[in-house]
């Protein structure tokens, strides 16, 4: 067999661990769903009658607030499966099976590809989750289907990019507590953006942040794929956001991961 | 590769962190199908060269060749001729012990159904075909190593690293290893480098055994070769008068200890049946009866405090023990008796 095919097959194999483990050890897949449907309903029930009347005349005419908040909380469903990204990587480094893979001759680039691929497969599996839960609770998107497919490409991709990132993370954080605590503030920036607020009612400086953080335009692609607001310039900087992310999550984990032992 | 040909040979190993050098220049050779022991205290640098050779970290300075791969040059060639068990655990968890085994068949891409063979002949030949199906975080630190070592077996490795294979095992699960250890070097004549704490251990498994100490190799060969090197072994007499003692001391001279409370005297030798009879006969010709015999052999805890400097201890000529303190250059000790009469 060529070089790699065995890269491919070695990935398959590593693939397969990792999803073996999220069926073995549910309880991390489990908080991944359920944060974010919690927030789901805190927003649209608790706070979404008072947050709805004050921003209703902001996106666009006189929408619901779930409407505004689903896709904002459907991304941080993808933010949230960077935390177990992170915590299980980070559980492998720390028991060793590691350097066995690291002695053996397998694809080096294997045990990576399985984490990053498997993590993605999981979020995907758990924004579905959420879109379902929003559907439920009366989200009506006026999506086509080929703007569903390019919302499910947008979040692959940003899903993608975090989980690069949370790879890394939990190659260099030293235990897994760590490794759990470090990616928390990703999953807060959603709200620092126009997740559930719009830009335009924050204080001058917050704005600034909000507009120019990679968050908001990744959102304000994805409320307008799903329920038609105005994309505009977004729709181009949430890919190059998406993109970048995954660039530099992907060079810093290979780098991570090559400096070896601990 | 050529049968002749060290299984592991390393020239000039050097490895620091920082200001603090671990491996101060090592060189090994090890002849293919024996069993190497790096023995040495904690911190002596053991890990960090079983590290190196297999590829986790890359030294500071040095060559090394295994199974006639280099090291730097053919890193995959070398992963590709060895298996590691490392001192940690390298199992996975959450997989249960024959799902660990095809894992490690799947990443050799030996094929579904040979992985599935030989994950079963392991687990039968390891004793653990009845756990089989369970996960590998209900087992016991026995059962555990025993996985661990059987996962680097599925490859069918030419060397074998142990990383201090029984440390924390009960001396049962111990033992199995040990059988398990040996069985693999007459078997399959696969080469095994062990490191390890316990002398016992070295003394037990290793053809050759080096000593390890603040990253220099203070001492190489067998066990025996070792054990020569170093003072402690005496015949201890013991008398049932002090008259008896006195007598007996006077023909030994100054190189004997005698403990008057105990009524014992220790006489500095190695125990072998020559030096024994010589003792035995230097007492029979001035008919002095001795109550009891016992020969204290030095051990290889002996051997490991002389070379590795630890407490009160430093390496001494063979023949001066701390026992003689009073010892002369000119007086003959009891092995030159055993020398001649060769």
């Amino acid at each position: 067999m060529s070089t790699v095919s065995h890269a491919v097959s070695d990935a398959r194999t590593m693939l397969r661990r990792n999803l073996k483990h999220a069926l073995r050890y549910p309880s991390m897949t489990i908080s991944v769903v359920v944060m974010p449907v919690m927030m789901l309903l805190l927003f649209n029930y608790v706070f979404g009658g008072a947050l709805g009347t004050g921003i209703g005349g902001v996106p666009k005419g006189d929408v619901d607030y779930i409407d505004y908040v689903a896709p904002g909380i459907i991304l941080m469903a993808a933010t949230s499966g960077a935390v177990a990204t992170a915590v299980s990587v980070c559980v492998d480094m720390t028991e060793g099976i590691v350097n066995r893979f690291r002695t053996m001759a397998i694809s080096r680039a294997s045990f990576l590809t399985g984490h990053v691929v498997g993590s993605v497969i999981q979020t995907m599996v758990s924004i579905t989750f959420v879109v379902g839960v929003a559907l439920l609770i009366g989200f009506r998107p006026d999506a086509t289907p080929v703007e569903w497919l390019a919302a499910a490409g947008l979040l692959t991709l940003l899903t993608l990019a975090f989980t690069w990132l949370s790879a890394a993370i939990g190659l260099v954080a030293k235990n897994p507590e760590t490794a759990s605590n470090i990616p928390l503030p990703l999953t807060f920036l959603p709200f620092l953006g126009s997740a559930v607020v719009p830009p335009e009612s924050m204080p001058t400086g917050l704005r600034w942040f909000a507009e120019y953080q990679p968050f908001t335009p990744v959102i304000e692609t994805l409320r307008g794929l799903l329920t038609g607001t105005e994309i505009g310039n977004s729709g181009i900087a949430a890919l190059a956001w998406c993109l970048g992310l995954t660039l530099v999550g992907y060079l810093w984990a290979r780098a991570a991961f090559r400096r070896g032992t601990r | 590769m050529n049968p002749t040909e060290p299984a592991v040979s390393a020239v000039g190993l050097r490895k620091s962190y920082g200001d603090k050098t671990v491996l101060d220049g090592i060189d090994l050779s090890i002849p293919q199908g024996t069993v190497f022991a790096l023995l040495g205290p904690n911190g002596a640098g053991k890990t960090t060269t079983v590290q190196i050779l297999s590829t986790l970290i890359p030294a500071d300075g040095g060559r090394a060749q295994l199974a006639g791969h280099d090291l730097e040059s053919d890193a995959d060639g070398v992963r590709a001729a060895i298996g590691v068990t490392g001192q940690f655990s390298a199992v996975d968890n959450l997989l249960t012990a024959e799902e660990n085994l095809i894992l490690m068949a799947d990443l050799h891409h030996l094929g579904r159904r040979e992985g599935r063979r030989r994950a079963a002949e392991l687990l039968h030949r390891f004793d653990l075909a009845e756990a089989a199906r369970k996960p590998a975080s209900t087992f016991s630190g026995g059962m555990r190593r025993k996985l661990d070592l059987a996962m680097t077996l599925v490859g069918d490795p030419r060397i074998i690293f142990l990383d201090e294979p029984t440390t924390g095992l009960d001396p049962r699960s111990r033992r199995t290893m040990w059988e398990i250890i040996r069985s693999l070097v007459d078997d399959k004549g696969v080469t095994v480098f062990l490191t390890t704490q316990y002398l016992e251990e070295a003394d037990q498994l290793a053809d050759r055994i080096a000593v390890l100490d603040h990253g220099v190799l203070v001492a190489e060969g067998t066990a025996d070769e070792l054990k020569r090197r170093v003072p402690g072994g005496y015949v201890r007499l013991r008398f049932s008068s002090p008259r008896d003692l006195d007598s007996a001391a006077g023909l030994f001279g100054t190189i004997a200890k005698r403990d008057p409370e105990a009524l014992t005297l220790d006489i500095p030798g190695d125990g072998t049946i020559p030096t024994l009879r010589a003792v035995l006969d230097v007492l029979d010709a001035v008919s002095v009866r001795a109550e009891g015999l016992t020969v204290h052999t030095p051990d290889l805890d002996d051997v490991f405090l002389a070379l590795t400097g630890g407490p009160g201890a430093h390496p001494a000529p063979f023949l001066t023990t701390d026992t003689t303190p009073d010892m002369t250059p000119d007086t003959t000790p009891v092995t030159n008796l055993q020398e001649s009469a060769r």
